[in-house]
């Protein structure tokens, strides 16, 4: 058993270079042996090149920054209002019966196709790309709460009524600890919402972020810069995930999606 | 008052002879039930979960509640234990009314320790934490609480785990666990609901005897619901028994059996006779 652990827990650090080293080795054959067109497909070494000269360049900065911005705030307010919405519904069940109707209309409406009205709203600068953000994340992170809140476990709130808990101490010692699971897998999908709300914004309105440098570099048909914009959105991504899921194992260490891995 | 609790069990299994006052001659009443009644509004009706249930039980006393699923003797617990409130009658711990209506009384309900079949454990806490829990929602200090769990890791045989995680636990210890929380705010009276009856068997035996030990250090009332008849005669003074539909007392059956019990009781004639004379009874009413 042990000794399978340390392969599983190992493994990923190996077999992710030889992914990335397959990928790229696959990349390269499709461009040099195959013959794709480099309008099409960049060489690898040539989208390298690109995002070398464009991490030199203050103006990149600026754009990575905008768009940290947007997303960053727009996933705050939504943990925020998801967290506060979810609790409320989750425990107010008539509440939650007369909202559905409306959370479902609104959840299945394409929110990518709000973003035009955000713009006539807001504005071509960062506070329509926030909302969009907002509202991506907020669903994802509001319907976890809920959950959460509803599946407090019904043996630990008899130990909390049998010893005469307090509502405050019910709050900090069970209902919190029990939901902070729930709010963190809803905080993951969330994270990954607010990105594709900031950069879908900033697609179809502004002239700052990563967005809309994907944009301009599709209209100068600058296929090595496109390019080298997606694997800064990747590693943007990957690293806010990545911010989550640390903070994840720090607040709760005990969970099993942490304990387990 | 008794609630003096010896807080180390003599290390060890053997050395449980402790010489209990209580045992020896009869204590002032502890717990009283009087008239207890309760009733469901189901779909189909009423239903009547428990119907005039009279019992005293003295200091020190450890009372086993017997019967079938459905005899009422867990909402009998509930009802004990300030979770379900009863329809009718009074329930009174040392004078002091556990329901005043359908509002619990949390006062006297503080003399009350509780054990469930689960052992329901906070994942999120470690097992001195846990254990320590009654204590913290009364304000009690930080220092304090881990020393009062260090105490009670020892009386329950989880020294060395006071830092675990619950789910670094096994299914008996998180159960011994359980129990410690039940007795760190020094409850009189101790109230169990077939707290054994999700363990394997062998872990069973081993902590009946435990459970035993625990009973004879801290000198607390005990109040044990099982399903298994052996498991009551072995661990009771008096066994209780209950019959369903309505659930109410049909015999109280005094246990004699030398203290500590062992293995060799448990093979003894008069146990066997007490087993066997319970389970007659209980067959009869089906």
């Amino acid at each position: 058993m042990g000794e399978r652990e340390g392969v599983g827990r190992w493994l990923p650090w190996i077999s992710s270079p030889i992914l990335l080293v397959l990928f790229l080795g696959v990349w390269q054959f499709a461009v040099s042996v195959v013959g794709v067109s480099e309008f099409i497909l960049p060489a690898p070494l040539k989208v390298g090149e690109s995002l070398v000269g464009m991490l030199d360049e203050p103006a990149t900065w600026a754009h990575v920054r905008v768009t940290l911005f947007e997303v960053l705030l727009g996933f705050v307010i939504a943990l925020l209002v998801g967290t506060a919405l979810g609790a409320v519904l989750g425990r107010m069940v008539w509440l939650e019966r007369a909202v559905q109707p409306a959370m479902v209309a609104f959840q299945v409406v394409p929110k990518v196709a709000l973003v035009p009205i955000f713009v006539i709203w807001f504005g071509f600068g960062m506070t329509s790309k926030i909302v969009m953000a907002v509202i991506l994340a907020f669903f994802p992170i509001m319907l976890n709460v809920l959950l959460g809140v509803r599946s407090v476990d019904r043996g630990h709130r008899d130990v909390m009524r049998g010893l005469g808990a307090s509502r405050w101490a019910t709050f900090r010692d069970l209902e919190l600890p029990s939901t902070l699971p729930y709010i963190f897998a809803g905080a993951e999908v969330g994270i990954v919402f607010a990105v594709i709300g900031a950069i879908v914004g900033e697609f179809l309105g502004g002239s700052e972020g990563l967005g809309y440098l994907v944009v301009s570099s599709l209209n100068s048909l600058d296929a090595p810069t496109l390019f080298a914009v997606i694997v800064i959105l990747a590693i943007l991504g990957s690293l806010l995930y990545l911010a989550v899921t640390t903070a994840k194992r720090f607040i709760i260490p005990w969970h099993d999606s942490v304990a387990k891995q | 008052m008794k609630m003096t609790q010896k807080a180390t069990v003599q290390d060890g299994t053997d050395d449980t002879a402790v010489v209990d006052p209580s045992r020896s001659g009869l204590g002032p009443v502890e717990l009283e039930l009087a008239g207890v009644n309760k009733v469901y509004q189901a779909r189909r009706g009423r239903v009547e979960a428990l119907s005039d249930v009279n019992l005293s039980i003295r200091r020190g006393e450890f009372i086993s509640l017997v019967g079938r699923s459905g005899c009422g003797k867990t909402t009998l617990l509930r009802i004990l234990s300030g979770l379900l409130p009863p329809s009718s009658g009074s329930v009174t711990a040392n004078g002091q009314s556990i329901w005043r209506g359908s509002a619990r009384n949390d006062e006297a309900l503080q003399q009350v320790g509780l054990v469930f079949q689960e052992a329901n454990l906070f994942p999120w806490f470690n097992i001195s934490d846990n254990i320590s829990l009654p204590l913290k929602l009364r304000g009690v200090d930080r220092k304090a609480r881990a020393a009062r769990a260090e105490e009670l890791c020892e009386l329950v045989g989880l020294r060395g785990f006071e830092g675990a995680y619950p789910r670094e636990l096994s299914g008996g210890m998180r159960q011994r666990a359980a129990i410690a929380r039940a007795l760190s705010s020094r409850p009189s009276i101790l109230l169990m609901d077939e707290p054994f009856g999700a363990l394997d068997a062998l872990t069973r035996d081993k902590m009946n005897l435990e459970l035993q030990s625990i009973h004879a250090a801290t000198g607390a009332t005990v109040v044990f619901v099982t399903h298994s008849i052996s498991e009551a005669v072995f661990l009771a003074d008096r066994v209780v028994l209950l019959t369903p539909r309505p659930g109410r007392i049909r015999s109280v059956t005094p246990v004699s059996l030398a203290r500590p019990r062992s293995a060799d009781t448990e093979a003894s004639v008069e146990f066997q006779q007490i087993v066997r004379g319970l389970r007659v009874e209980l067959d009869e009413e089906s």
